[in-house]
This record gives structure tokens, C-alpha cells and sequence, in this order.
């Protein structure tokens, strides 16, 4: 216990907490997507795979659970992060210009993740809290998305979501040190990759959806 | 057959010792010429402010051969200016336009003090280094060279590692003003050479409290630092700084 308290009241530890959560929501998105990919293929599959999924009962409660708790960590210490970071500079400089190292999703990480637990609270009170017509979620995918106007926020979600995956994919894996000149190039390429998978992924299923493109 | 000259303007920062605040003042840097550094640069004009009987501009400066650490401004946004891997000394006039304006900037960083116009108290790396970043070495005779065995990929690595001057550039350039590529080159360093490992653990985990004790803020790897850094030391020595601390602390009592 007392090794973990050394550890996470440092900076470094800090960024450590940020770095296993976002994994933690890494691996949730790659599931998220691949089962919700089913609404490609129709109605039937996306309706078996809800079935199977509720089928899991309990395991499915003891992840929601764990993936709040790692909400809490990830946007507690992001919020501890992003005010320290302001306060280490109390004077900002007259002109600044970005060097080369940053990103627009590094740069814009803490603002997009805001925004993202914004999007996180709109999508449950959609998805998850409500009543689905005739028992079935599709038919609440299919309503949502009849308006344009949720078929835009969506998709402007998921543009968000993919800037903060792109910068988080890599910078999770410089954090927990494995930074390595042979490796390195492949995690960062894989993490855009990863997140125009995520962008693309769930980005177009209101498209999709909604006017039946 | 001399070199061309050109003529600047210059937005420089101007704070007394005794100010609170500070403000920008425009200069003119005429007749400049381009094989000038850009400390010769701000030499020659603060001969022309002498003359007007105008304070000169306080900035640190030392080697002048980009080897010492003491010199550093921010230029137009950039820590040592936009040229990779060089210090404010051996920056050039010749990548400046004629008619340029400069904004000249001191280092900012809660953690770095400012002393007076572009004079940085940078004590801060200095503790740091204090709290850790040191081998120690008990009296006895010399030992015998080479007896300690150094792989050459390792001797290679902690070299790239303390190639770091101290300049503080990491943190002028860090949009969080973090000191992680500073401690992570003096850690690396240190713990890539078996004489260093005896003290690896307590090293790391005394070196990160007091870089978090003295105000710098956190890495959010931005790897703004090491494009900015003159002697182009890699995040990898943050990475490996991570790595060291992870091991320190969970191996330790």
C-alpha cells in the first residue's frame, strides 16, 4: 500500500495512473467497436450480439464498474494534471510556436477529454438509461439516428475521441517506459492507426445508420 | 571579403532586479552582421544602449562555444531559437531576414526565478541534482582503469544521456514547464553505468520528489523538449526515467 502511495503521489505516478487507465479504455474501445461493427452487417447481428452480451450477467456489471472507477481515476488526475501544469508557468510567453513535438492531439488532450466525458454522460443517458422500444436497442440506435442532429454530434464526438486516442495510444506506452528506437515507430503508427479505426469505426455508423447509406 | 550585414528590430523583455512586473521594449539592431552569434548580436546593441546611456539587456551567457549551459532566450517562440541543436551562443544571424523583428523572451517556469531582463535563476536543476544526481565516490587510492567492465552499447547510451549542459531549455520549451527531460538525462546517465546502480533506486526516487517539490509541472509528452534540446537528448531518457522509478519503488522496502 505504502509503495503505491509513493508512486502515485508523484508526477510520474500521476502519468502512470493516466497511462493504465487509458489502456484499460483502449482495450474498452477495441471491444466497443468490434461489437457494435455488427450494425454493418444488419439488424439480426447487432440484436444476437446484445443477446450474448447481456447473457454475460454479473461479468458485465463488474465491468461497468471497473470501467467507472477508471473513469474517475483518468479524469480526477487529468484535472490535478492540467492545473498543476498551468500553474508552472504563472507567466506565459509573448509568442509561442510549437517546436515540431506536438500534436493537435497532444496539445489538445486535456480540452478533448473534457469533452469526451461530456459525450460519455450524453451516450449512457442515450443508450444506457433509457427504454428500448420493443425491447430492442436497435430500435433505439435507429431512432437516434433518424435525426440529423445526433448523426452530427456523433460524428463530431468521434472525431474528438480519435485526436485524444491518437495522442493518448502512444503516450501510454512512453509513460509505462517502453520507449524503445526500434519499437517506437510502430506504436505511434499503430496509434493513429488505432484511432482512424475508432474515428472511422464508430464515426460512420450514424451515416450509416441514419440514412441508410 | 567581409560578410553581409542586416538591420533587426528587437522586442526584448526589460524587468529590473526589484520589478514585479516587466514589459517589452523595441531596440533597433542595425549593421548586424551575419556571421555575428546571436550573443554578439545583443553585444553590439547593448554598446548602442550604453552609449544612449540606456541600461543593457542582462542575459547569461559564458563558453560561447555551446558546451558551458549558461546562455539561453526564448527567440520568436523557440528555446535557442528555431536552428536544431544549438544554444543561443552558436545561433547565427545569417538565419535571420533583414528587416526582422526578434521577440526575445526569457526562460519562463514558476520553478525558474526571474533575476532581471532575460536572466533566469535556474538553482532549481541545481537542487536536483544535489538530491541525487551524483555518484559517491568514499576516499581510498585510485582504482586500476578499466576494472570496471562497461559494455560499449551502455558506455554509448549513458554518453548521449550526459551530453545534457543543464540549460534548462527542456523546461523553457515545455508547454507544462516540466524538468522530466533534465532529470530523465541525469538519471539515465547515471544508471546506465554499473558505477551508477549501487544508487540507482535512491537516486531516482529522491530526485523526482524534489523536481516535484521545487514547481515544475508534469510531462504530458509533448516532446517539445527534445526537439528544443541543444544537445538533441531523446524522451527515451524520460521513458527510461519512468522505468527506473516504477522499479525503484516497487522494489523498494
Amino acid at each position: 500500500m505504502n509503495t503505491l502511495a509513493n508512486i502515485f503521489t508523484t508526477s510520474i505516478g500521476k502519468k502512470l495512473m493516466m497511462a493504465v487507465t487509458g489502456l484499460g479504455f483502449c482495450i474498452f474501445l477495441l471491444i466497443h467497436l468490434l461489437g457494435n461493427l455488427t450494425l454493418y452487417v444488419g439488424r439480426q447481428t447487432f440484436e444476437s450480439y446484445v443477446e450474448h452480451l447481456h447473457a454475460l450477467g454479473p461479468l458485465i456489471t463488474v465491468a461497468e464498474l471497473g470501467l467507472l472507477f477508471f473513469l474517475i481515476i483518468h479524469v480526477s488526475t487529468g484535472a490535478v494534471l492540467f492545473v498543476q501544469n498551468l500553474r508552472a508557468r504563472p507567466v506565459r510567453y509573448a509568442v509561442n510556436k510549437w517546436a515540431g513535438g506536438r500534436t493537435i492531439g497532444s496539445a489538445t488532450a486535456p480540452y478533448t477529454g473534457f469533452l469526451i466525458l461530456v459525450f460519455i454522460i450524453f451516450h449512457l443517458l442515450n443508450f444506457h438509461f433509457v427504454e428500448h422500444p420493443g425491447g430492442l436497442v436497435f430500435n433505439t440506435v435507429s431512432a437516434t439516428f433518424s435525426s440529423a442532429l445526433y448523426v452530427c454530434l456523433y460524428m463530431a464526438a468521434m472525431v474528438v475521441v480519435a485526436i485524444h486516442v491518437r495522442h493518448g495510444f502512444w503516450s501510454l506506452f512512453q509513460t509505462l517506459g517502453a520507449n524503445h528506437p526500434k519499437y517506437m515507430p510502430i506504436i505511434q503508427g499503430a496509434g493513429i492507426v488505432f484511432a482512424l479505426l475508432v474515428g472511422f469505426g464508430f464515426g460512420l455508423i450514424p451515416l450509416y445508420i441514419g440514412w441508410g447509406i | 571579403m567581409s560578410a553581409p550585414t542586416i538591420n533587426l528590430t528587437l522586442k526584448v523583455w526589460r524587468q529590473g532586479r526589484t520589478d514585479k512586473k516587466g514589459r517589452f521594449e523595441t531596440y533597433p539592431a542595425n549593421n548586424i552582421s551575419t556571421d555575428m552569434s546571436f550573443l554578439e548580436m545583443l553585444d553590439v546593441v547593448n554598446e548602442e544602449l550604453t552609449k544612449k546611456g540606456i541600461e543593457p539587456i542582462a542575459f547569461d551567457h559564458d563558453c560561447r562555444e555551446g558546451i558551458c549551459g549558461m546562455c539561453g532566450a526564448v527567440i520568436n517562440g523557440r528555446a535557442h531559437g528555431k536552428e536544431r541543436e544549438t544554444t543561443l551562443c552558436q545561433l547565427h544571424m545569417r538565419h535571420f531576414k533583414d528587416g526582422e523583428t526578434i521577440v526575445i523572451e526569457p526562460w519562463r517556469a514558476r520553478a525558474f526565478k526571474l533575476v532581471k531582463d532575460l536572466v533566469v535563476d535556474r538553482s532549481a536543476l541545481d537542487q536536483i541534482i544535489q538530491a541525487g544526481g551524483y555518484i559517491s565516490v568514499n576516499a581510498g587510492g585510485p582504482q586500476d582503469a578499466n576494472s570496471i567492465p562497461v559494455p560499449r552499447e551502455k558506455a554509448d547510451l549513458a554518453f548521449n544521456a550526459a551530453a545534457c549542459i543543464g540549460c534548462g531549455a527542456c523546461v523553457a520549451a515545455c508547454p507544462n514547464s516540466s524538468a522530466m527531460l533534465f532529470i530523465g538525462a541525469k538519471v539515465s546517465h547515471l544508471a546506465l553505468l554499473p558505477q551508477g546502480r549501487p544508487e540507482a533506486a535512491r537516486r531516482v526516487r529522491a530526485m523526482v520528489r524534489k523536481m516535484d517539490e521545487l514547481g515544475f509541472g508534469n510531462c504530458s509528452n509533448e516532446a517539445e523538449c527534445e526537439v528544443e534540446c541543444p544537445k538533441g537528448i531523446s524522451i527515451r531518457e524520460i521513458a527510461r526515467l519512468n522505468r527506473e522509478l516504477m522499479k525503484a519503488e516497487l522494489k523498494s522496502a
